[in-house]
């Protein structure tokens, strides 16, 4: 039973907007939205989340950062893009020291849309998340004995070939 | 008692062939020949008389000859440092006003004295015998290899080892005479000499601090010998009597010995540093380290808690127990608030020496036999952890080039050895299950038991801020910080004899201290008080060793289980990827850089050397007023 | 049935029943603040979903020895709460429970990064401010009932809280410390909240936290065991009593997290000290002049 779909906390980090998408993230912490009763909680730590949810886009000072933030999340983790500056650099992706959208920096698993993004599109792209979770999950915890008879599989398919000729036999 | 000869004359002979065979090689042998000799004679002198007291008359009626003669030598010695060599006119005068007044009593009624022991030996001092020998010898082992380094490093201070050795080895003999003296007089010239070896040993580099504050220890501790004294003149006119135990006995029998009582343990507060007269602790830090170690921590303030927990029977609920409780139990806490806001090395081992003596000083004043108990398992745990301790941070200081706490993180990468011995010296000062732990649950027994509230108080709360310097100090060494070079090569191998026994002993006394309550410490206690019983239930002493011997086994599963991926430690994404700097604003490297909380404004050492001094000043004059009053008062 | 045999019972009870009523504490703890807060909030088994799911992350660190160290926290919080359910001396479960705390303020500072140094030192203090009071109830405890055995304090003949008003009123006080509730939760703050980002904790994850967690639920449990002994004695209907006054004590302290918020550590150190001084060494004063 995968529990980490019943208890994603997430890391919020907001790389170069205009923080209204950061509001609508905090908005959907208070009683109105309450995210909470779904388990989700909001640690400002990389080393406890599972969820990396970002705001804002990538510029040539918060490219490492993002990085390091997004390496120091233990796997299964799943980036969420939320707000247009974080797919794709939004209205400031012009700018002389813009990148681009946050997948220039990592890969992105969910892109929410909006300017801003409206909390009930938030919770929606933060469900998303669960399920691709949920396969990252079941990925991680397949029993080392299968992983390596996958991985002779692919690197040695005569072997596995004779094998199971042998076993045929 | 052939023994105990051998026992003072051994050092005593290491001493001069050391200092007259100047050369290296020649020190190189005797001084680990020598303390192996007095270790194995400490050793076999417990194993003989342990569980076996006795008095020991020594009719020799050269005796008060030779202790005459000794105190006009350590007289003229002295006269000569503060009248010749440097001027402090004043401790000379207190120097010459003790002697005259032995020198009188000895003349006029103390040869007429009948003694009827000068030498009385019992578990207690056997367990200080023991201490010295062990710990005494181990450190001046350590003090070859340390030594060595120390003139190396210091180029401007005069190459006098040999004259190091000689009163290191002076002092172990005085010792080893002091504690199994039973004549007050021949204690009072055992007294005197470690006093003078202190003072010389404080004065060893020669700088104007040193001397300074060699000739502060000195004054402070004739001080205490002037009491002392004056004690024994006092005695011997009223009682006639110039024996410890006819002391108690006395006092035992309801005698008006207060007074005399009181001066003593005056005499031990001066030589345990107790407050006001902890200055000269603190001043003799700037000594070598094997001089802290031996005389500053673990043997010479020894000897001042010693003579009053063998005075124990007779305080309690009088003035003079009322003093030595309140005197120790102030020193206790403030000695350890203070310590709080200090970060030199040294500085922090000396307040906590203090500190602990105040504790065992103020078990001594409330004299109850688990207070007793108490006091001697204290003495022999804290004489362990605390030269281990000295020893430690002295190395440390040889291969970092500071002492200060502050500049010892990550030692347990770039000096793994070294900073193992160092965490077991600091586990073995508070943590439970170690001895020190177990003295102070017995110290809170004996506290409610005593029925004094304020002593409840200062106990609990100076335990807390004993554990905050402690855990400080422990996180400082513990910071994993992966070293580039290892710098543990430049430790002598006789330093690591002395580290290495030591940190074994710590741990070994702390898993036999069932056995050492119930064989060293109790038959005592049972002569002494006439009755017999646990302090701490036997099963808690069995649960506390086999926890000390869960910790020993737990560190072999370090580094054991899953595989860890390494990542950078959380510097909101700005590391520069060796956890030890990161991009700052504009551009910049920024080195990171982690300072313990010293809390200056709570625990400063100036605000709490005013509380202690006030409280334990003003103690200590209103106590002996009251004394006073009361021996006038027939 | 013989008494070792019972005690013994009561610590494997313990061992097994004290991480679950944990758990159910603490999210009984996070439903009740949430409705206070006129939200829904997480169901009641939500600590206990954290716990596995922390279970099953990827083991990262920054340095070796950080597990090594919260693995000595766990130990030793057990061989507490073991002591105190095998009604064991009270003075040997605070001394115990000491040693476990130095284990997890080493464990932060080993990691050498600067939250987790800032919020060791405020654990630190932390510690020094509640100590003198665990003592000075241990203390009150041997003064009432003569031993610091916890099997006669069980057995006393009277109440013990009417002897220790005041001593409870400490008690109470500290728990606050120790259940990191506001406003005294300084150097962590339990799930929901931050403070220097994770403060002791931040530098440790997956099932090292996971550890951490465990710990904290099993001591909560024997914390809880101390008001226990205020309230339960050699009557057969105090049991329910002292449950009921455990419970009322640990919800009156989620209500105060719920009012109030973080103080600094000055504040923090000088209300505990004096809390201590007023309602616990005069009560210590009182039991004493008593006998």
């Amino acid at each position: 039973m995968s529990y980490i779909t019943k208890s994603p906390w997430l890391v919020h980090y907001d790389g170069s907007s205009c923080n209204g998408c950061d509001i609508e993230v905090l908005a959907c912490l208070t009683p109105l939205y309450d995210v909470e009763r779904f388990g989700i909680v909001n640690t400002g730590n990389p080393k406890h989340a599972d969820i990396f949810l970002v705001t804002g886009g990538v510029n040539t000072q918060n490219l490492p950062v993002v990085k390091q933030i997004y390496e120091q999340i233990p796997e299964p983790k799943v980036v969420i893009a939320v707000g247009t500056c974080a797919c794709s650099g939004g209205v400031f992706h012009d700018c002389y020291n813009m990148l681009g959208g946050m997948d220039k920096a990592i890969p992105v698993d969910v892109y929410v849309p909006g300017c801003a993004a409206r909390p009930e599109s938030i919770i929606d792209g933060v469900v998303k998340g669960l399920s691709v979770l949920e396969e990252k999950q079941k990925a991680l915890a397949v029993p080392a004995r299968e992983k390596q008879a996958l991985r002779e599989k692919e690197l040695e398919p005569e072997m596995a070939i004779n094998k199971s000729q042998e076993a045929g036999k | 008692m052939s023994l105990f000869a051998l026992l003072i004359g051994v050092p005593l002979i290491a001493a001069f062939l050391v200092f007259c065979l100047r050369g290296n090689g020649a020190r190189n042998v005797i001084v680990p020949l020598a303390s192996a000799v007095t270790m194995g004679l400490s050793v076999a002198a417990a194993v003989k008389f342990f569980g076996h007291p006795e008095f020991f008359k020594l009719a020799a009626p050269e005796l008060p000859m030779v202790i005459m003669a000794l105190d006009i030598i350590a007289a003229v010695v002295i006269l000569y440092y503060t009248l010749v060599r440097f001027k402090r006119p004043w401790i000379a005068l207190l120097e010459l006003v003790q002697l005259g007044a032995v020198f009188w009593f000895e003349k006029t009624v103390g040869h007429s004295i009948d003694i009827a022991a000068n030498i009385a030996i019992d578990n207690f001092a056997m367990i200080m015998v023991l201490i010295v020998g062990i710990i005494g010898s181990l450190i001046a082992v350590f003090s070859l290899g340390y030594m060595e380094e120390f003139q190396k490093e210091h180029r401007d201070v005069e190459d006098r080892r040999p004259f190091f050795f000689f009163v290191i080895f002076l002092f172990l003999s005085a010792m080893f005479g002091l504690v199994i003296s039973n004549n007050l007089l021949l204690m009072y010239t055992c007294w005197e000499i470690t006093s003078l070896c202190s003072f010389l040993l404080i004065g060893y580099t020669q700088t104007e601090e040193a001397i300074n504050n060699s000739f502060k220890a000195l004054w402070m501790n004739l001080l205490g010998g002037m009491a002392f004294a004056i004690a024994i003149v006092w005695l011997g006119l009223e009682y006639s009597t110039v024996e410890l135990s006819m002391l108690v006995n006395l006092g035992r029998s309801s005698e008006p010995v207060n007074l005399a009582v009181a001066l003593l343990v005056f005499c031990g507060f001066t030589k345990a540093a107790m407050m006001p007269f902890s200055g000269w602790l603190l001043g003799a830090m700037v000594a070598p380290t094997p001089t802290s170690a031996l005389l500053h921590s673990s043997t010479m303030v020894k000897a001042g808690v010693f003579l009053i927990i063998k005075l124990c029977p007779i305080l309690g609920a009088n003035h003079t127990g009322l003093m030595t409780m309140f005197v120790g139990g102030a020193t206790f806490l403030f000695a350890s608030c203070a310590a709080i806001s200090q970060s030199d090395g040294k500085k922090v081992l000396a307040y906590s020496t203090i500190s602990n003596l105040g504790l065992i000083v103020c078990c001594a004043g409330i004299g109850s036999y688990e207070a007793a108990w108490t006091a001697i398992m204290i003495i022999v745990f804290h004489a362990v952890a605390k030269s281990l301790m000295f020893l430690s941070v002295g190395t440390a200081e040889q291969q970092l080039e500071s002492r200060n706490i502050e500049n010892f993180d990550g030692m347990f990468c770039s000096m793994p050895r070294l900073s193992l011995c160092m965490i077991i010296g600091i586990c073995g000062m508070f943590l439970a299950p170690f001895g020190m732990l177990i003295s102070k649950w017995a110290a809170m027994k004996a506290f409610v038991d005593a029925g004094h509230p304020l002593l409840l108080l200062v106990l609990v709360f100076g335990s807390s801020t004993t554990l905050f310097y402690w855990t400080k100090w422990l996180g400082k060494i513990t910071a994993f910080i992966p070293a580039k070079e290892n710098l543990e090569e430049g430790i002598h191998g006789v330093q690591w004899i002395a580290l290495r026994v030591l940190s074994a002993l710590t741990i070994i006394t702390c898993i036999l201290f069932p056995g050492i309550s119930q064989y060293g410490v109790i038959p005592y206690l049972e002569v002494t008080y006439q009755t017999n019983m646990d302090v701490i239930a036997r099963s808690n002493l069995l649960i506390m060793s086999m926890m000390v011997i869960l910790l020993v086994v737990l560190p072999l599963r370090f580094g054991k289980g899953r595989k860890q991926k390494q990542v950078v430690t959380n510097l909101a994404g700005e590391n520069s990827g060796d956890n030890l700097s990161y991009r700052g604003a504009a551009g910049q490297t920024i080195p990171v850089t982690l300072r313990n909380w010293y809390m200056e404004k709570w625990f400063g050492e100036a605000k709490m050397k005013l509380c202690g001094f006030i409280l334990c000043g003003s103690c200590l004059l209103i106590e002996f007023a009251i004394i006073l009053g009361g021996a006038f008062h027939v | 049935m013989s008494e070792m045999v019972l005690n013994i019972i009561s610590g494997i009870a313990y061992l097994i029943l004290a991480p679950v009523i944990g758990g159910l504490l603490a999210g009984l703890d996070r439903k009740i603040s949430a409705r206070m807060q006129r939200r829904v909030g997480p169901p009641v088994l939500q600590p206990f979903y954290d716990f596995f799911k922390l279970w099953d992350k990827q083991p990262i660190a920054v340095n070796e020895a950080q597990r090594f160290y919260v693995f000595g926290f766990l130990l030793f919080v057990i061989i507490s709460g073991l002591f105190f359910f095998t009604h064991g001396d009270i003075l040997l479960v605070v001394f115990t429970l000491t040693m476990a705390s130095v284990c997890f303020i080493v464990a932060a500072y080993s990691s050498n990064s600067p939250y987790s140094q800032v919020g060791a030192e405020r654990e630190l203090v932390q510690t020094m401010a509640y100590e003198p009071m665990l003592l000075l109830m241990a203390l009150g405890f041997y003064l009432k009932c003569g031993s610091f055995s916890i099997d006669t304090i069980l057995k006393a003949p009277s109440m013990n809280f009417i002897y220790m008003p005041g001593i409870f009123i400490g008690l109470s006080f500290i728990l606050l410390i120790k259940f990191r509730k506001s406003p005294f939760d300084l150097s962590m703050s339990h799930e929901v909240h931050q403070e220097l980002i994770r403060g002791v904790i931040t530098e440790i994850s997956g099932r090292t936290l996971a550890m951490i967690e465990l710990a904290h639920w099993y001591e909560n449990v024997f914390l809880l065991g101390f008001v226990y002994l205020f309230f339960a004695w050699s009557a057969p209907w105090s049991p329910a009593l002292a449950v009921l006054m455990c419970l009322f004590t640990y919800f009156s302290d989620v209500l105060v997290d719920n009012c109030c918020s973080r103080v600094k550590w000055e504040q923090m150190l000088s209300s505990t000290w004096l809390v201590t001084l007023v309602a616990g060494f005069v009560n210590i004063m009182f039991l004493m002049y008593m006998r």
